[in-house]
């Protein structure tokens, strides 16, 4: 005989997982009481929230699907703004929380939650379990959907009795059938072909990238279309890292926060091919940034993206590898004309520019972007939400690593968890999180996490005492009535860290902070940089 | 403009909050809803009356297959499907008027279904326009209560919507 929560832990072994992060409590503790024996590692967070952002981390890095888990109740409900996180970022993630008893379901008993009703808008899909025997098919659906398709969170929700009722034997799936999922990856070959046509014709095509190319696993093979046919390449903030930041392809992110060049690039091409990208209103606010003649060809794996946001007239549905490899087998020897690229190449030189120094502090911008020289070059940069996400995304010179942040949701505190996951996903990488003052004090509570850990991460604290993003928000459209966004109180981040035993400095010059960053680099401990920024400095 | 979805979806639990939510959510209204089971077991039918533009027609059946219950989705074209509601009205009837009402629902080939001292219950299944001439005809009498089902509709000929 064996119990729903042998099978649990058997499902995970099943599916490979090798780390899984969450917080217990009384519903979720038969499962709890089986993973003490297993080979997986369960990191303990110090939030439910952070336990998804770090599978979110975690997922991102490995290109598996993250595991986290979570009590009944306030657990579950914890985990909420990082599912919905996920969701928003199309993160493969599996969310595992505990019920309440079957038959005390709907009697509002003690720390009972309807968590996958709550969850419905935000998952891809949610499972409440009826029957133990139900346990191994739902886990191999859940994954299965998770890491198919366009990636997301699925909820698996477990009541108690479910976790302790025992059954014969556990035997896991080799096989779904799901008869309402089917996501067609293949891309359609007439499509395909009136693509090719249409790059052919036109005169200054342009490249959009975002997150589905990355998620694919696509990378190089995309550089290579790019190389090959010489067409530049603008990202959306999910797609930074598609392409090194110094290729002379390379023109920056687009969008009310991107270069001005990547949205020159935008308006003036003829042909903008749209690779695994939703083009939220962030990317594309006001349609006029595209000129009503440019021929959109959009490739994504979620048909419901494509014509959702900009007008398209080749659509092709289907897995970012599939569908390159159908354009590079067809694409011949073309490459763009020569005037396109000669363009490219002068607006190349504008893309970074030196930002004015304030005397007394650290420029961010600046900070950002010697931050790629310093570190190994497939560092993973985690970066917060708010000005210094903004800073973050328009200046790190990203390499062969990943540039990791919540591009659709914004969630602030989401760099501290994430870059734990990460972590754990890729030991053998430098990994750096910045975040601002205010987004820290959202995600501090994982430093005894990374301390209990020893997990080498390297955090920036970008300190201007303001809710940055906001401040500025609020100088533009609100006659600089600051309302609540100066930060009044703030520990003395240093004290906090050497509470934790982490090691740490305060810098207040691009030399002070560089130095201080040369000094760590190689070392195998975590370590808390606090960078005092001139407060009026602007995202862009 | 008026569409009709004929959507076949896995019988299992919180299906139907999964579509209706994500109608609400995305700020789309349904005329009309009807749920039913089908020849094939743990597969029912839900037929949805709604209303938007092109646009907001087409994103709603992306959105409804992302759903994973969710087998098929298709929108029956104009013309091209019969569709039936059926209503249940209570009307107001002094002896007087019953002959009147009797053949007025005669007439409109609907059934008298139940018969009180002062009123008369009819009985009629039709597609929603012919439904609502009815309703029309009696208004003048009084109702006093009207029961209705969402449409549901079929294909004509031999067009289906199935597993
Ligand atoms: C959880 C959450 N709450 C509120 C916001 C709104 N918001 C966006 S940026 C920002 C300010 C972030 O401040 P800080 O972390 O100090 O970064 P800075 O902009 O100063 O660099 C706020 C409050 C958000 N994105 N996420
Ligand atoms: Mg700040």
């Amino acid at each position: 005989m064996i119990s729903g929560a042998e099978i649990m832990v058997k499902c995970l072994e099943a599916e490979g997982v090798s780390v899984v992060f969450g917080y217990p409590g009384a519903a979720i503790c038969p499962f709890y009481d089986k993973i003490y024996d297993s080979d997986i590692k369960h990191i303990l967070v110090r939030q439910e929230q952070n336990a998804a952002h770090a599978a979110s981390g975690y997922a991102r890095c490995s290109g598996r699907p993250g595991v986290c888990v979570a009590t009944s109740g306030p657990g579950a409900t914890n985990l909420i703004t990082g599912i919905a996180t996920a969701y928003t970022d199309s993160i493969p993630m599996i969310a595992i929380t505990g019920q309440v008893r079957s038959d005390l379901l709907g009697r509002d008993v003690f720390q009972e939650a309807d968590i996958t009703g709550a969850c419905e808008p935000f998952v891809k899909h949610s499972y409440l379990v009826s029957k133990t025997e139900d346990l191994p098919r739902v886990f191999k659906e859940a994954f299965h959907i998770a890491s198919t398709g366009r990636q997301g969170p699925v909820l698996i929700d477990i009541p108690m009795d479910i976790q302790t009722n025992e059954i014969e034997e556990f035997v896991y799936p080799d096989s779904v059938n799901i008869i309402g999922y089917k996501p067609n990856t293949k891309g359609h070959a007439i499509q395909v072909k009136r693509a090719i046509d249409a790059i052919k014709a036109s005169k200054r095509p342009l490249i959009v990238s975002g997150g589905g190319v990355l998620s694919s696993g696509v990378k190089l093979k995309f550089q290579d279309f790019a190389l090959k046919t010489r067409i530049p390449v603008i990202s959306t903030m999910m797609g930074i890292g598609v392409m090194p930041s110094e290729h002379e392809l390379y023109l920056g992110m687009l969008g009310t926060h991107g270069k001005a060049v990547a949205n020159r690039a935008l308006h003036e091409a003829d042909l903008v091919i749209v690779c695994g990208a939703r083009l939220g209103d962030r990317a594309v606010a006001a349609p006029h940034q595209m000129s009503e003649n440019t021929t959109v060809i959009h490739i994504d794996i979620d048909p419901a993206e494509i014509g959702k946001n900009v007008k398209t007239e080749i659509p092709i549905v289907g897995d970012m590898r599939n569908v390159l490899d159908m354009l590079v087998e067809n694409i011949g020897d073309y490459t763009v004309p020569e005037q396109w690229q000669e363009t490219v190449k002068t607006w190349k030189k504008d893309l970074f520019k030196t930002p004015p120094v304030f005397e007394g502090y650290v420029e961010p911008r600046t900070l950002v972007s010697h931050l790629s020289a310093m570190f190994r070059s497939k560092a993973i940069l985690v970066a917060d939400v708010g000005q210094n996400q903004i800073w973050c995304a328009n200046n790190f010179r990203i390499r062969e690593g990943r540039f990791l942040t919540t591009g659709g949701m914004g969630t602030m505190g989401y760099s501290i968890p994430a870059a734990v996951g990460a972590k754990f996903a890729r030991p053998d990488r430098d990994v750096i999180a910045i975040c601002g003052d205010g987004s820290f004090q959202m995600g501090m509570n994982e430093l005894a996490t990374i301390a209990g850990n020893n997990l080498n991460i390297k955090i920036i604290i970008m300190r201007n005492s303001r809710l940055g993003m906001v401040r500025e928000l609020q100088d533009k459209n609100y006659e600089g009535r600051h309302s609540a966004t100066i930060l009044q109180g703030d520990p003395d981040f240093l004290t906090i860290a050497k509470a934790y035993g982490i090691d740490c400095a305060e810098a207040s010059s691009n030399e002070e902070a560089e130095n201080i960053i040369k000094g760590i680099v190689d070392s195998d401990k975590p370590f808390i940089l606090v960078c005092n920024v001139y407060p009026d400095t602007p995202s862009i | 403009m008026q569409y009709t979805l004929s959507i076949l979806v896995e019988n299992q639990a919180g299906v139907l909050s999964k579509i209706s939510g994500l109608f609400s959510r995305r700020g789309f209204n349904i005329d009309s809803l009807a749920v039913g089971v089908t020849n094939t077991p743990g597969v029912s039918r839900i037929t949805i009356v709604a209303n938007g533009d092109e646009y907001v027609v087409e994103q709603l059946e992306k959105q409804l297959n992302k759903l994973i219950p969710v087998i098929k989705v298709k929108r029956l074209n104009d013309g091209e499907f019969i569709s039936r509601e059926l209503i249940l009205i209570k009307v107001h009837c002094a002896a007087a008027k019953r002959a009147e009402i009797i053949k007025t629902a005669e007439i409109m080939q609907a059934k008298i279904v139940d018969v009180a001292p002062s009123c008369v219950t009819i009985e009629y299944c039709e597609c929603a326009n012919r439904v609502n001439t009815l309703i029309d005809l009696l208004k003048p009498y009084g109702i006093r209560e009207i029961v209705r089902t969402g449409t549901v509709a079929i294909d004509r000929g031999t067009a289906s919507v199935s597993v």
